[in-house]
C-alpha cells in the first residue's frame, strides 16, 4: 500500500510493538506528528527533550522493553544527547527518532540543522540517517534489533523531513541483514568448565553481580547459583535488586560508597566471579590494588569488556542468563554423582570465609549519628528518610534517583528484593535523571508505586517534567533530600579541599519547593522535624491521583560513608566516624 | 608503558624521533566494512574516542562493491591490540577484522615527491630513481615529480635520501597489507 514516509515510520513503530513515545514536536519532525493522531501509540508530551530521553530510559529500566523518544532536529536533537550518553553507559535499550532537515538541505547550515548522526556516534550503539523512504521499515526493524539484543544500548534514527513527506510502499520483514553484528548468546562449554574448576577450588569466593544480570533477566539463574554454592555476593549500583538485600549472603553494594563488607570481601577474596559487571573505576578504586589475590571469572556478553580493566583468568562471553544456567546445570551434573561439588576441606574454608564476611557485615553497618535514638534532636538525617521510605514501601515499589549523595544513601539503605525495582544513572552520573525517569517508570509500570529520591540540585534541573506528570496523570512521588547544597561536591571539598567551599551552596528556601510543586499540579509537603518523617510519607502514599513532592529539610553537613577516596585503594576505605575505633581494632 | 596521543607525540618530539613507521610496536589491521554512509568516520572516531593512535590509514573499495577495506597501522603502545579489535568489532558496519603481524604480511605503500632540480642534481636523482625502481612522472626545467611503491622500510630509506635535495612536496599513502601466501587459508 502507498503511504507517506511519516506514515511508514508510525506503522513500523507500531509493528515492532511500541506502545508509548516520549517526545516534543518541532519543524523537521512535523510530518511525523500528523499521522501520530490516528496511531494506537500513546505520545507523552514532555517539556524538554532531555525529559523525553530519561523518561524512555526509566520505561526501559522497569519493563525491559526499549524506551522510545521522538524529537525534532537541531536543538531538539542536541537536548537528547545526554540521555543517549546515559543509556550508552548503562546499556539501556533506547530508540531515539530525530527529525532532520530535508536531504537536499543537509550540509547547508539550514535552520535547526545539526549533524546528529555525527554528534551521536560516540554515544550510541549505532545510528542511521534515513535517505530512502522505502528503507524505513527495514531501518526501524534494525534499530530495535540492535538496541535490544546483545549488550543493549541506545540507537538514533535520523529522519529528514523530505523522507517523511515522500511517497513509499510499506512492507515488513522480520529478517535483519547485518553482516557485522553477531551478538553472542550461548557460552562456550569449555570456558564454563574452566570457570567451574576455579569455583570448585575457591576458598574465599565473592560473586560480583553487575547490571548485565538485570538486563539478561538472569536473577532466577543467579539465585540458583547462590543456592548451590552458598557464595557471598555483592550487587553493583546497576544491579541493585538482582538479589534480595535481606539474604545474609548478600553483602550489599561494592565500590566508592559501598558497604564495608562488600568492599573488603572483594579485596580479600581468592576468586571473583563477575556476572555482567564491567570493573568500573567507581567499583575497583585503584585498579592495581583491586582484589589483588583474586583469580577472576568474567562473564559478559560484550567481548570488549573482557580484559578492558582487569585481565580475567577465565572469560566467558555470553548472555548472563545462559552462562549462569550452563554453570548451574554443569554443577548439578557433577554433584549428581557425589554429595557436593566442593571437597570437604574447601567447604570448610568457605564456611570460615562466610563467617568472616558476615562478621564484617555485622560490625560495619551503614551508620549515621542519631540512628534509632529517640532523644535525637538534630536536623533530619537524609538516611532516616530513605530508611523510613523503604520500610513504608511494598516490595513492588520502584525507587528512582538522581545523582549524588542522595543516590548513594538510597542505594545503600533501601531494602531491595526484586529486579527492575531500581532506576538510577550509574556510568554517566546524570544529575536531573530522577524526575523524568520516574515518570517513564510509572508509565511502564502504572500499577506500581514509583518513588523518586532526589537531591535539591538534581530536582532543579528537570522538575518541569512534573507538569507533564500532572497533565498526563502520571502520579509519581518525589522525596527531595533538601540539604541546600550540591552535597557530593560539598563533601569532596570538605574532605579533600580543606573545607574550601566553592560554588556548592544552593538554598533550602529558594525555590519554595512546596509552592513550585503546587504550581505544577502536584501535592507539596515540607518536613523539618525528624519525628514527622513517617507520617508525611504515609500521607504521600495515600495520594494516588496526583504527583507528590515532599521537601525533606535534611542535615546540610551529612556525608556519605563508607568512602574510598578517588584513586585510592579499596583497602583504604573510610568508614563512618562512629565506627573508626572498631575498624582500627579489626585491622 | 602506554601514552595518550599527545603525550606520545611530545615524547617523540623530545627524543627527536623522525619517523613513525610500523616496527615491532605497530600492528596492521585489515578491516572489512560495509560500504555505508559515514563508516570511515565511525572507525576513525572510535580510535580517537578510545585513545588509540593511528599511524596510517588507507581505505578503498574491495572486489565486492558492498564492502570496503580499511588498512590501519595502529600504534601498539597506545592500547592493547585485543582491546582495539574488540572495540572495532562492536561497530555494526565492521564485518571482519584481520590482524596482520608485520612478519606475516606483504606490506606496500606509495610515495610521491616533487623535488627542485637543476643540471647538477638531476644525475643524482635519476640514479636514485633507478636504484629504488621509482618512476619519473613529470619533469620540467626546475621541478621533477617521482613516484615509488614499496615496503615502508624501503620508502623510509628513499625519503631519507631525498632529504639531500630540495623537496617541494612529499606525500605517502600510508601502507596497505595482505597476508603472505603461506598464511592464506588453504
Amino acid at each position: 500500500m502507498e503511504l507517506t514516509g511519516a506514515q511508514s515510520l508510525i506503522k513500523s513503530l507500531e509493528q515492532v510493538g511500541v506502545e508509548v513515545l516520549f517526545g516534543l514536536p518541532g519543524g523537521a519532525i512535523l510530518p511525523v506528528y500528523d499521522p501520530l493522531i490516528e496511531s494506537s501509540m500513546r505520545h507523552i508530551l514532555v517539556r524538554h527533550e532531555q525529559g523525553a530521553g530519561h523518561a524512555a530510559e526509566g520505561y526501559a529500566h522497569v519493563t525491559g522493553r526499549p524506551g522510545v523518544a521522538m524529537v525534532t532536529s537541531g536543538p531538539g536533537a542536541t537536548n537528547i544527547v545526554t540521555p543517549l550518553a546515559d543509556a550508552f553507559m548503562d546499556s539501556v535499550p533506547l530508540v531515539v527518532i530525530s527529525g532532520q532537515v530535508a536531504t537536499s538541505a543537509i550540509g547547508t547550515d539550514a535552520f535547526q540543522e545539526v549533524d546528529f548522526t555525527g554528534i551521536t556516534q560516540g554515544v550510541t550503539k549505532h545510528n542511521w540517517l534515513v535517505t530512502d523512504p522505502d528503507e524505513i521499515p527495514r531501518i526501524i526493524r534494525e534499530a530495535f534489533y540492535v538496541a535490544t539484543t546483545g549488550r543493549p544500548g541506545p540507537v538514533v534514527v535520523d529522519f529528514p523531513k523530505d523522507v517523511a513527506n515522500a511517497k513509499t510502499e510499506w512492507s515488513w520483514s522480520d529478517e535483519v541483514d547485518l553482516p557485522g553484528y553477531r551478538p553472542p548468546a550461548q557460552p562456550d562449554m569449555a570456558a564454563v568448565k574452566k570457570a567451574l574448576e576455579l569455583i570448585y577450588q575457591a576458598e574465599r569466593p565473592v560473586v560480583y553481580v553487575g547490571g548485565g544480570v538485570i538486563k539478561a533477566n538472569a536473577t532466577e539463574e543467579l539465585t540458583e547459583f547462590i543456592e548451590m554454592t552458598d557464595f557471598p555476593l555483592v550487587t553493583t549500583l546497576m544491579a541493585r535488586g538482582a538479589f534480595p538485600d535481606t539474604d545474609p549472603r548478600h553483602l550489599g553494594m561494592p565500590g566508592m560508597h559501598g558497604s564495608y563488607a562488600a568492599v573488603t570481601a572483594i579485596q580479600k577474596s581468592d576468586l571473583l566471579i563477575s556476572f555482567g559487571a564491567r570493573f568500573d573505576d567507581r567499583v575497583t578504586g585503584k585498579v592495581s590494588a583491586f582484589a589483588p589475590k583474586a583469580k577472576v571469572i568474567h562473564v559478559d556478553i560484550d567481548p570488549a569488556e573482557i580484559g578492558k580493566v582487569r585481565r580475567p583468568d577465565v572469560p566467558v562471553i555470553a548472555d548472563c542468563a545462559l552462562a549462569i544456567r550452563a554453570m548451574v546445570d554443569e554443577m548439578k551434573r557433577v554433584s549428581a554423582s557425589k554429595k557436593s561439588v566442593f571437597d570437604s576441606r574447601t567447604k570448610k574454608a568457605q564456611l570460615a570465609w562466610r563467617e568472616q564476611v558476615t562478621e564484617w557485615k555485622t560490625l560495619f553497618p551503614f551508620a549515621y549519628d542519631g540512628k534509632g535514638e529517640s532523644n535525637y534532636a538534630g536536623p533530619i538525617k537524609p538516611q532516616q528518610v530513605v530508611e523510613e521510605l523503604s520500610a513504608a514501601s511494598d516490595e513492588d515499589t520502584i525507587l528512582v534517583t538522581g545523582v549524588g549523595q542522595h543516590q548513594m544513601w538510597a542505594s545503600q539503605l533501601w531494602s531491595f528484593s526484586k529486579p527492575r525495582s531500581w532506576v538510577s544513572s550509574g556510568g554517566l552520573g546524570t544529575m536531573g535523571f530522577a524526575v523524568p525517569a520516574a515518570m517513564g517508570a510509572k508509565v511502564g509500570q502504572p500499577a506500581k508505586t514509583v518513588w523518586a529520591v532526589d537531591g535539591d540540585g538534581c530536582f532543579q534541573m528537570t522538575a518541569q517534567e512534573l507538569i507533564t506528570c500532572s497533565q498526563e496523570q502520571i502520579p509519581v512521588k518525589i522525596a527531595i533530600l533538601n540539604n541546600a547544597y550540591l552535597g557530593m561536591v560539598r563533601q569532596w571539598q570538605q574532605m579533600f579541599y580543606e573545607e574550601r567551599y566553592s560554588e556548592v551552596y544552593l538554598s533550602a528556601d529558594l525555590p519554595d519547593y512546596v509552592k513550585w510543586a503546587e504550581s505544577m499540579g502536584c501535592v507539596g509537603f515540607r518536613v523539618d522535624d525528624p519525628g514527622e518523617v513517617s507520617s508525611v510519607i504515609e500521607k504521600a502514599n495515600s495520594i494516588h491521583d496526583k504527583p507528590v513532592v515532599v521537601d525533606f529539610r535534611t542535615d546540610s553537613m551529612e556525608k556519605v560513608f563508607p568512602m574510598v577516596p578517588a584513586g585510592a585503594s579499596n583497602d583504604d576505605i573510610l568508614v563512618h566516624p562512629s565506627l573508626r575505633e572498631r575498624l582500627a581494632k579489626e585491622v | 608503558m602506554s601514552f595518550t596521543g599527545t603525550q606520545e607525540k611530545q615524547l617523540r618530539e623530545e627524543e627527536g624521533t623522525e619517523l613513525i613507521r610500523p616496527k615491532s610496536s605497530h600492528h596492521l589491521l585489515a578491516i572489512k566494512v560495509e560500504n555505508k554512509f559515514g563508516v570511515l568516520s565511525r572507525v576513525a572516531g572510535l580510535f580517537s574516542r578510545r585513545g588509540f593512535n593511528i599511524v596510517s590509514l588507507a581505505v578503498a573499495p574491495t572486489e565486492d562493491e558492498r564492502f570496503s577495506r580499511i588498512s590501519i597501522v595502529v600504534d601498539a603502545e597506545s592500547a592493547p591490540l585485543e582491546q582495539v579489535v574488540s572495540q572495532l568489532n562492536k561497530l555494526i558496519n565492521v564485518v571482519e577484522i584481520k590482524q596482520l603481524h608485520p612478519d606475516d604480511a606483504i606490506e606496500a605503500e606509495l610515495l610521491l615527491a616533487t623535488l627542485k632540480v637543476d643540471k647538477s642534481s638531476l644525475v643524482g636523482i635519476e640514479k636514485t630513481v633507478t636504484k629504488y625502481k621509482a618512476h619519473i612522472l613529470e619533469k620540467n626545467d626546475s621541478l621533477i615529480t617521482i613516484s615509488c611503491a614499496g615496503t615502508p622500510t624501503k620508502l623510509d630509506e628513499l625519503e631519507n635520501l631525498l632529504q639531500s635535495y630540495e623537496i617541494v612536496a612529499l606525500h605517502r599513502t600510508g601502507q596497505i597489507a595482505l597476508p603472505k601466501l603461506e598464511f592464506l587459508a588453504k
